[in-house]
């Protein structure tokens, strides 16, 4: 009887601590989700809808007029090009140099890997600052040159322990021998069996650092110079925040029509620079996470 | 039996082979791989280790002429200047206070995410959940600091609009002193709680489930599952994710601190990164800037190595 009375109890009692978890929850993605809908409504309202703060979570009076502005000002396209380049050779180089160094890391007969790891570690602990660096880049005479974009942050040390975390468990030592045993090189045993087998890392890597390369500015703020090199990103730095926050510069009533179409173009810029991550990103996302917890395994 | 003997005289063997001809054996038969880290390697050195080294500018009268190890030596002349500075403190407290509020409120709201997460069954509102709340991960800092700039703006901003609503003056949120802290840290909370709840979900994830059967049979309520089963069960990782947290703090990002300010927030947003870009870059200030910046990493280099020994003590968590 007490039992029967007691379960009841404490299931009332779940009951009411589930809906809370549910309402909260509920509230967590309303509150992420709702200003990303704001902002791709407001992208596809018009000019004046946006300006009068008619938009709230749906388009008012679609029209693709902010579109059709954005991709005609050619600093928005040029930046575009530029972030492309970046991001498809920036992760190439990184990739590679990554997988270069995790794999010989990963593997127990690699004499002076604990060395070697210390070696890479500490420069995430420690690092000579921002103007040494800069010196570096200076010296190296890759101030206003692309190098400056993909050279500099190259590896990530987060990456590259990901990365041998993942070749130490997947890589047995059987198959290493036995490769020896077959006089297969290293080189051979890393290009026919090691990159076929690491398809998910190497899917994770080119992920993050893709997503590293298309959403960098900072180096392009301290190492770029010439507008015609600008990525994307620097580029809506420009328009946007360095516009605004600057304060009213209303005018004239003539100039009004086009204030409100600059204005409109800056909710398209935001929808634009985040398209080609926010597209591959439902695709990805099961093996970003899946990158997270080899990370974490280690730690 | 007979095999793990052999492998412990194996083992005793192998240590008796001195260290010169391991290195000369794993270089005769893995010549490739040591081939292979080479241009890694010149990676770390030309731009970490240089950086390093170059850092000695700090010490140094620096002159584009003579060079960095031309020019003439000035002991701590710029770490002086730097205490002196009657901007010191300010920096100090403007970073301190930013990076303590961020661990504050950035390192439970991830935990309680993933708590409530792991509490609902697998299905559509679990992974809708989970998918959106990752997804501002991927959006660059830029763009979160427009979007705030247009949607916290006093004119034209959406967030306005709801406080006149509830008859609430509007508040220029990017242009106060004392609302730049907050938006900062509430910003980067909606940015990466998502992010931030994974590990701790995947930690909870490999709870042993006889505990929670174990707890049933006693009658436990869920929030007592919670208490005693899951927070015990994670807290090595909430350990080890506090100490990275705690030696970041004086790292706290220039990236977006230094979008967010404007003339009429410096008095709370300036910090030492983005002050160090200012007087360095701008100014061409080189060796007071490099100062700035070493004391800055070594404070944090301090932090992070105390923090370690302290959860070493206490908790037999740490990072080595």
């Amino acid at each position: 009887m007490t039992r029967a009375k007691n379960s009841i109890r404490e299931s009332l009692g779940d009951k009411v601590f589930m809906a809370i978890v549910y309402i909260t929850l509920t509230i967590a993605l309303l509150i992420v989700l709702l200003p990303l809908v704001y902002i791709v409504s407001a992208s596809l309202s018009s000019p004046s809808a946006v300006t009068s703060g008619k938009v709230w979570l749906w388009p008012v009076e679609f029209s693709l007029d902010g579109y059709k502005a954005t991709f005609k000002n050619s600093r928005i396209l040029t930046g575009y090009t530029n972030s492309f380049i970046y991001t498809l050779f920036g992760t190439l180089i990184s990739v590679t140099l990554t997988i270069l160094i995790a794999y010989p890391l990963s593997r127990k007969s690699f004499y002076g890997r604990n060395v070697l790891m210390i070696f890479i570690v500490f420069t995430m602990i420690f690092n000579g600052g921002l103007i040494p660096t800069y010196l570096v880049v200076q010296n190296l005479g890759m101030i206003d040159t692309r190098w400056a974009m993909i050279l500099p942050q190259a590896i990530a040390v987060w990456q590259v322990i990901i990365a041998r975390t993942f070749f130490q468990t997947s890589i047995s030592d059987d198959l290493v021998e036995a490769s020896e045993m077959d006089g297969c090189s290293d080189i051979q045993f890393i290009w026919s069996i090691v990159i076929p087998l690491s398809k998910p890392i190497i899917a994770v890597l080119v992920l993050m650092y893709a997503v590293f390369q298309w959403n960098a500015y900072f180096d392009a703020l301290i190492y770029l110079k010439s507008a015609d090199l600008h990525p994307l990103q620097l580029v809506l730095r420009d328009i946007i925040i360095l516009n605004t926050s600057g304060g009213g510069q209303m005018e004239a009533s003539e100039m009004l029509k086009q204030q409100e179409l600059s204005n409109l173009m800056k909710y398209c810029l935001i929808v634009v620079a985040s398209l080609p991550v926010l597209i591959i990103y439902p695709f990805v996302q099961k093996h970003f996470v899946k990158g997270v917890m080899i990370g974490s395994l280690k730690g | 039996m007979k095999l793990e003997m052999y492998s412990t005289a194996l083992k005793q063997q192998k240590r008796k082979v001195s260290i010169r001809s391991n290195l000369n054996k794993a270089f005769k038969r893995h010549w490739q791989l040591y081939l292979l880290v080479i241009p890694p390697v010149l990676y770390f050195l030309i731009f970490k280790y240089i950086p390093m080294a170059n850092a000695v500018i700090a010490f140094k009268d620096y002159n584009v002429v003579q060079g960095i190890w031309g020019s003439e030596w000035a002991g701590l002349k710029y770490f002086k200047l730097f205490f002196e500075n009657p901007s010191f403190w300010p920096l100090v407290k403007n970073t301190l206070v930013l990076s303590l509020y961020t661990l504050l409120v950035g390192f439970p709201i991830p935990i309680i995410l993933a708590l409530l997460l792991n509490e609902i069954r697998q299905g559509i509102f679990k992974r809708s959940v989970q998918m959106v709340t990752y997804a501002p991960y991927f959006i660059s800092t830029v763009v979160i600091v427009s979007m705030l700039t247009l949607i916290l703006s006093p004119r034209l901003g959406i967030v306005n609009d709801v406080l006149a609503i509830f008859g609430l003056e509007s508040i220029n949120f990017l242009g106060e002193p004392g609302m730049f802290r907050s938006v900062y840290v509430w910003s980067d909370v909606w940015q990466h709680t998502g992010y931030n709840a994974i590990i701790y979900i995947a930690a909870l994830a490999g709870v042993n489930p006889e505990l929670y059967e174990a707890a049933k049979v006693d009658g436990a309520s869920r929030l007592q599952k919670i208490l005693h089963i899951d927070i015990p069960s994670i807290m090595p990782v909430m350990v080890i994710i506090l100490i990275l947290n705690v030696g970041n703090i004086m790292a706290i990002g220039f990236e977006k601190v230094y979008l967010l300010q404007n003339p009429l927030n410096l008095a709370t947003s300036e910090i030492i990164a983005t002050y160090v870009y200012k007087v360095g870059l701008l100014n061409a200030n080189f060796s007071f800037a490099t100062a700035v910046g070493l004391f800055n990493s070594v404070i944090n280099l301090i932090l992070l190595l105390s923090v370690n020994t302290i959860a070493k003590r206490i908790s037999n968590n740490s990072l080595w």
